[in-house]
């Protein structure tokens, strides 16, 4: 069959329209698919909670919540680094960041793990909270608020995770769910941690939230906790 | 010159008008010291002609992060609202008082006020017309007003927040059973949050709090 040099003219804006509709049909398809591809990059989001005008709370030596939980995101951050995990943090100063914005960062980070740091001069050892939402069906639009919904499965799994690392470290652990919007927005495997004072048996603390040495043994198990996690090929 | 019996009067009357003065202003300050008293002793103490009834609370750990059932025999009153305002006001004197196993300052005085509004369902069908209505017997939405010292006074962090905001809603629906959610206000307004943690914006459901013990008898009745 042969072609004219007229024809091929008429013809070529309809291939052009037929290669676009074909590119952007395989597009679509990939968006429809939520998590993305098997084998692709590991990436960590850490959020250190607070920030900013939002001190977060007061500790007994007189530092606020949101300069530990920085210090505590740079550590792991660099711990994770080292390990060849790739990291986004939601701060990386004392800066003010609002919940809705740290969700945006960690939904566009498409993550494997979203961790929300936060510390406290209450309880003892270190607290792992989950989402409270129901497990639901991932749906291609998910609502703001209980976007976390779909993915609270793989926020269980990875709460696990993390409390068989710091268990075998030595921490006392304790489990827990909880209503926190900004973990509520995320669209990944999200946990919170509360690390609180290391208290000896008589209940008097023998290590302070932000006490150097106590958060660079949690920042170490909780990277490898996450290394754990990468190695089990768990993706969001 | 003045006559030496008027003089004696004239003293006896001011002797008297300083001696009235004198149990006028003792009047006003008993009158003032009897004000204050009532004031104190106002509506969140169970009035103490009520009958002894057991009340089941929630109480929080931090220890271990748990909630377990403790069973306090309380003379409580039988308005629904007034109920729910004393169970809550001995929940928050046992986290107020010495060696409490969740520490949170504030105590009964904290619970402002607790209103119990018929509770829309899920569905948002409408009832029919015949149907009773959900005062009658229906699931009830309990709205805690807290004050804002309880709120700036309590401890910062996800562990004790959460625990707090879950035992109020637990303690709630274990003594009026028709309570199925728990909405918060702070000084009669919504707000964000508990101490920068807990999500007060939120609607509760009473179904997904349970206690760490349930299903294990509750334990001995406490005074």
């Amino acid at each position: 069959m042969h072609w004219s040099s007229g024809e091929l003219r008429t013809l070529r804006p309809l291939a052009v329209l037929l290669v676009t509709l074909a590119a952007m049909g395989r597009l679509f398809a990939q968006a429809q698919q939520a998590p993305p591809v098997p084998g692709s990059r590991f990436m960590v989001v850490l959020d250190a909670a607070h920030g900013g005008d939002d001190t977060g709370g007061h500790l007994n030596d007189g530092e606020y919540e949101k300069a530990a939980t920085l210090a505590l995101s740079v550590r792991l951050r660099s711990l994770l680094g080292a390990r060849g995990i790739q990291v986004i943090t939601t701060r990386e100063s004392d800066q003010s960041v609002n919940t809705i914005q740290r969700a945006q960062i960690a939904n566009r980070a498409n993550a494997q793990a979203c961790i929300s740091l936060h510390v406290a001069e209450t309880g003892s050892g270190i607290h792992l909270f989950a989402s409270n939402l129901a497990p639901a069906q991932p749906t291609r639009f998910e609502p703001w608020k209980t976007a976390q919904a779909a993915f609270v499965t793989r926020s269980l799994a990875l709460t696990g995770a993390l409390n068989s690392a710091l268990q075998h470290a030595g921490f006392p652990v304790t489990l827990g769910r909880t209503d926190l919007p900004g973990i509520d927005s995320m669209m990944c495997p999200a946990v919170a941690i509360e690390l609180a004072p290391e208290r000896a048996s008589n209940k008097t603390v023998k290590s302070a939230p932000d006490d150097p040495d106590y958060q660079a043994r949690a920042a170490t198990a909780i990277a490898a906790a996450l290394l754990e996690w990468r190695s089990e090929g768990r993706e969001p | 010159m003045i006559p030496r019996h008027l003089a004696i009067i004239f003293a006896v009357l001011v002797l008297a008008s300083l001696v009235m003065a004198g149990v006028l202003f003792h009047t006003l300050e008993n009158a003032h010291k009897q004000m204050l008293t009532g004031e104190d002793s106002a509506p969140t103490k169970a009035p103490a002609v009520a009958a002894p009834v057991n009340a089941s609370l929630l109480v929080a750990s931090d220890d271990d992060n748990s909630l377990r059932s403790q069973v306090y025999s309380l003379p409580l009153p039988a308005d629904p609202e007034s109920r729910a305002r004393a169970v809550l006001g001995k929940l928050l004197d046992l986290y107020a008082a010495a060696g409490s196993s969740h520490p949170v300052p504030g105590g009964a005085a904290s619970v402002e006020q607790v209103f119990l509004l018929p509770a829309q369902s899920a569905s948002g069908a409408s009832k029919p017309a015949g149907a009773p209505r959900a005062t009658d017997s229906g699931p009830q939405m309990a709205v805690i007003n807290l004050k804002g010292s309880f709120v700036a006074g309590h401890p910062s962090g996800l562990e004790t927040e959460t625990l707090t905001v879950l035992s109020i809603c637990g303690t709630l629906s274990a003594n009026l059973p028709r309570v199925t959610r728990v909405r918060f206000l702070v000084d009669g307004e919504q707000h964000e949050s508990l101490a920068g943690h807990a999500d007060l914006t939120r609607t509760y459901l009473t179904s997904d709090i349970a206690p760490a013990d349930s299903g294990i008898p509750a334990e001995s009745v406490r005074p």
